[in-house]
């Protein structure tokens, strides 16, 4: 392990754009504004190249420690950052494609009055989650990882002045919460039996410890409950509820946090944890089973959503799980490969979309929509990039990385076809809603009103356009679109020939090993079922873009006809299966119904203010008693005294004679 | 005893005081019986001599006449008194029949030498009697000033200027 | 030979008739001198036990005691002529101006 002094520059930076943003931001100009927020986030994405330059897998892994921290006993926590493979990928990730979005949202927000918040708020968030991925031990990642949450909920509930969106910050903030505490749980673990929260001590430490195959033990705890805190924060089943929320906050937040960043932060977590899983094979089989599971069901969801933010919302639940699936079945650096390539075309699709939002005045209803590509010509061509991307089309970018997690949900050692099938099948679906957004939102006739042009909406903020109808993005807006097209096409690429796994080999020593050996085996036995599972999900993609066609754009008529067809199922799947509703039910009324009665009104005022005012009036009903005592009388005194007197020789003697 | 118990049954103060008078004689002659003849000599010299007599002037000066019924104390006499007989009685049965019963103090055997009870008055205790004196002092002062007229008082202080 | 729990015994009386003249009596010289009763009383104790124990100052003490009676007596009367002037009074019962 190499030092290397640079490391910690990169959190920093846009700390300082942040906190300069942030106390001096009300005054500033906008112009001031955008280039502090701007100039540091591209600093920190330069330094990342630059460090990149200099990586070489020899020398790697490098690290850093800034400060000390915490020293109890044997157990000590430093400040300290660490640069691998695995973090080198997430770190050009994190900082490309957020200095991107920081590029869009100088042309989105430019009208909004919170404008200096916002980019405060953009840039405490790239420091907390660079602070995340370059973390050298789990302390220092939760740092990262709780800030994310809050710079999550100041994002969300942006503007804050209304319900909805207040509400969904808090929903997303607190249901991350449950996560956190699984994740603390795990890490409460890992000090008490191996006295360190340093992933280089935890890993070895976890080497020494036997393969749990036969039953539950310490590793598979561990991994659980990492599980549960990647589930909050990367919107896996349970907690996924907070996503589809989180599209009340501005669209390029939820390009930057919900697609390409935070949500990530999860995979990122349990793939930094390989060790731990693949000590724990009923983890891993837990971990990929939630993964699957949300995969499809997210994927069901989506293709009955009106809302275009909402269906991508969605969509990102479920790639979500197709990267725990990863994870799950021990293909760690496909999963990580999927959250590059994921990154690029979900941030794509969100800017797009956001443009598209934009562009038609604040409506986000694609039965609003149609017909938009004659009046945002590259906005479409981005998107169909995107699109295409996504469902899995070659030569594009998530081809690569989806059919690497579908052929190694089949092969691995951990995977099993039901897995594969569960990802084909999602496949479809996913590639089905895609297109059906596709051909919703860009082909027909526009079904707006040209009104729309000027009108407010959900984004609730206002342009001074005065165009009618709807109109193309400006050029600050439409750069990182097509950038992030580019990236969608050719991203994929660094995939083949398994370069990439290669790269990320080192991280993850003990899983390659195994992979290595079985992909030899696997390839020399099925290089021929490779390439069948292959053709059968681009087949796969290619039924869905076929539906998609016949349904929304040949006969229009149709999808409301198979809806009212339908009727109940539809109803479920349209009302997101009712999961909210039974939360709400479950735990949220209760523990509200359960804080008023027990709490408050037990416990609060029958107890607590009760003791308080008994004793206050016990003390005056005392005092009002014994004032008798102050007659003046001196009779009475003495009469005490003496009765008093008495007591004391009768003790007396008592003591003298008994006790003797 | 009878002295004592007189004393609590007559109702006219100076009944009282005689009473305490004729107490005092006699507990100067038990001194005496026990030797300390110093003792006793002051007992009468001081007490019965000095005290009662101030006691006695101030009954004439005040007047004093029978005691009338008034609304005594409750407490006093629901309380104090059990509890003081009570008392009484614990303490006596303890001496009667707890103590050593044949600790006897023959007659007259106390050294009541005035020459041995001076030396230590003035060599051991000799801080204490300074003490004294000066408690004296400062009692005389207080009873002149607390017994004087509010008049004489002004009067005084006007001729001083 | 007289038992000394005799003197005792006989200094406890006095002591007990004292207080409870104190209880019982209305006129507040009264009570002051059962208060000189009381401490006759424990000077009759001190004495005996000086004679018990052959030690001479309990004699001295008893010689204080007689002391600190006077100077109180001195001051009480006084006290008491001045609370008459104003009372009119020598009912300890009128006299209740330490009453809160």
């Amino acid at each position: 392990m190499t030092p290397n002094p640079y490391l910690w520059l990169v959190p920093i930076l846009p700390l300082a754009g942040a906190a300069i943003n942030g106390f001096f931001g009300r005054r500033s100009s906008k112009k001031a504004i955008s280039i502090i927020a701007l100039g540091f986030c591209g600093a920190a994405f330069a330094l990342a190249l630059f460090l990149a330059a200099g990586f070489s897998s020899a020398s790697a892994p490098y690290y850093f420690n800034l400060a000390h921290w915490l020293r109890s006993g044997s157990f000590q926590v430093d400040f300290s950052f660490y640069l691998d493979q695995l973090s080198l990928v997430m770190l050009l990730v994190v900082t490309g494609v957020g200095f991107l979005i920081h590029i869009y949202s100088v042309g989105y927000m430019w009208d909004d009055d919170g404008y200096y918040r916002f980019m405060s708020y953009m840039n405490l968030f790239m420091f907390f989650m660079l602070t995340l991925v370059l973390a050298k031990n789990y302390l220092v990642m939760f740092i990262g990882w709780e800030g994310v949450g809050l710079a999550s909920y100041l994002l969300i509930g942006f503007w804050f002045t209304k319900d909805s969106a207040a509400a969904a910050g808090k929903k997303a903030f607190i249901v991350n919460r449950i996560g956190d505490f699984g994740f603390l749980i795990a890490l409460f673990l890992m000090i008490k039996h191996f006295g360190s929260l340093d992933f280089t001590r935890v890993f070895a430490a976890v080497q020494t410890l036997p393969t749990e195959t036969a039953g539950a033990g310490l590793l598979t705890a561990i991994g659980l409950l990492l599980m549960v805190g990647a589930a909050g924060k990367s919107a896996q089943i349970p907690l996924y509820v907070w996503l589809p929320d989180a599209m009340e906050g501005p669209t390029p937040v939820s390009a930057l946090i919900h697609a390409a960043t935070m949500v990530t932060a999860g995979v990122y977590m349990v793939a930094r944890s390989s060790a731990i899983f693949e000590g724990a094979p009923m983890a891993m089989m837990v971990v990929a089973i939630i993964g699957t599971l949300t995969a499809l069901f997210a994927a069901t969801i989506g293709i009955a959503q009106t809302d275009i933010k909402k269906v991508l919302a969605y969509s990102t639940v479920s790639q979500l799980g197709y990267m725990f699936m990863a994870c799950g079945v021990g293909a760690f650096s496909a999963g990580i490969f999927h959250l590059m390539t994921h990154a690029f075309f979900k941030g794509l699709l969100f800017l797009a979309a956001g443009s598209v939002i934009h562009g038609i005045g604040g409506e986000q209803d694609m039965r609003k929509m149609g017909g938009l590509r004659q009046y945002m010509p590259w906005t479409f061509l981005t998107m169909t990039i995107a699109t295409f991307a996504i469902a899995g089309f070659p030569p594009f970018a998530g081809f690569f990385s989806k059919d690497e997690i579908l052929w190694k949900a089949y092969s691995s050692e951990y995977g099993s076809w039901v897995f594969w099938l569960t990802g084909v099948i999602t496949a479809f679906i996913t590639s089905f809603y895609m297109f059906r957004l596709w051909f919703l939102t860009f082909f027909g006739d526009y079904r707006g009103t040209a009104a729309q042009g000027d009108a407010h909406g959900h984004d609730d903020h206002s342009h001074g356009h005065g165009h009618g109808g709807p109109h193309e993005s400006p050029w600050v807006m439409l750069g990182p679109l097509v950038v992030l097209a580019f990236l969608s096409l050719v991203g994929g690429w660094i995939g083949i020939g398994g370069r990439f796994e290669h790269f990320l080999a080192p991280v993850f020593q003990s899983g390659a090993a195994a992979e290595l050996a079985h992909e030899t085996s696997g390839e020399a036995a099925g290089t021929g079922t490779e390439t069948l599972l292959m053709l059968i999900s681009v087949g796969a993609a290619f039924l869905g873009l076929f539906l998609a066609w016949t349904l929304y754009f040949r006969r229009p008529q149709l999808p409301a006809r198979i809806a009212t067809g339908l009727g109940g199922l539809y109803q479920a799947v349209a009302h997101k299966y009712y999961i909210d509703e039974l939360y709400n039910v479950l735990f949220v009324k209760p523990l509200i119904d359960g804080s008023t009665e027990i709490l408050w009104h037990g416990v609060d005022q029958n107890v607590i203010d009760a003791t308080v005012n008994n004793s206050a009036s016990a003390a005056r009903h005392i005092s009002d008693n014994a004032r008798h005592m102050q007659s003046g009388n001196l009779r009475s005194y003495a009469g005490w005294v003496a009765a008093g007197g008495a007591v004391v020789i009768a003790y007396m003697i008592w003591m003298g004679v008994w006790v003797r | 005893m009878a002295g004592a118990v007189n004393l609590l049954v007559q109702s006219h103060p100076i009944n009282s005081a005689l009473s305490l008078i004729a107490v005092m004689a006699s507990l100067a002659a038990e001194y005496l019986l026990l030797g300390a003849e110093f003792v006793a000599a002051v007992q009468v010299i001081v007490y019965a001599g000095a005290i009662m007599v101030l006691f006695v002037i101030t009954i004439m000066l005040l007047n004093a006449g029978k005691e009338e019924r008034s609304k005594g104390s409750r407490v006093a006499i629901l309380l104090g008194v059990p509890g003081v007989l009570i008392g009484g009685v614990l303490v006596a049965w303890t001496l009667l029949y707890r103590s050593n019963m044949q600790a006897t103090v023959p007659i007259g055997a106390l050294k009541g030498d005035p020459g041995d009870i001076a030396r230590l008055l003035f060599h051991d205790f000799l801080l204490p009697f300074e003490v004294t004196s000066v408690l004296i002092l400062i009692a005389i002062m207080g009873a002149v000033v607390l017994a004087s007229r509010p008049e004489a008082v002004a009067r005084g202080a006007r001729k001083d200027g | 030979m007289i038992p000394l729990s005799y003197y005792l015994l006989l200094s406890g009386i006095l002591f007990v008739c004292g207080v409870l003249g104190f209880l019982i009596k209305r006129n507040i010289i009264t009570i002051f001198m059962s208060i000189e009763l009381m401490l006759n009383g424990v000077n009759l104790s001190f004495v005996a036990f000086a004679a018990h124990w052959q030690a001479l100052s309990g004699q001295v003490f008893v010689f204080f005691v007689m002391v600190v009676a006077a100077a109180e007596a001195a001051v009480g009367l006084a006290i008491i002529i001045a609370v008459y002037r104003t009372r009119e009074t020598l009912n300890v019962d009128r006299v209740n101006l330490l009453k809160l």
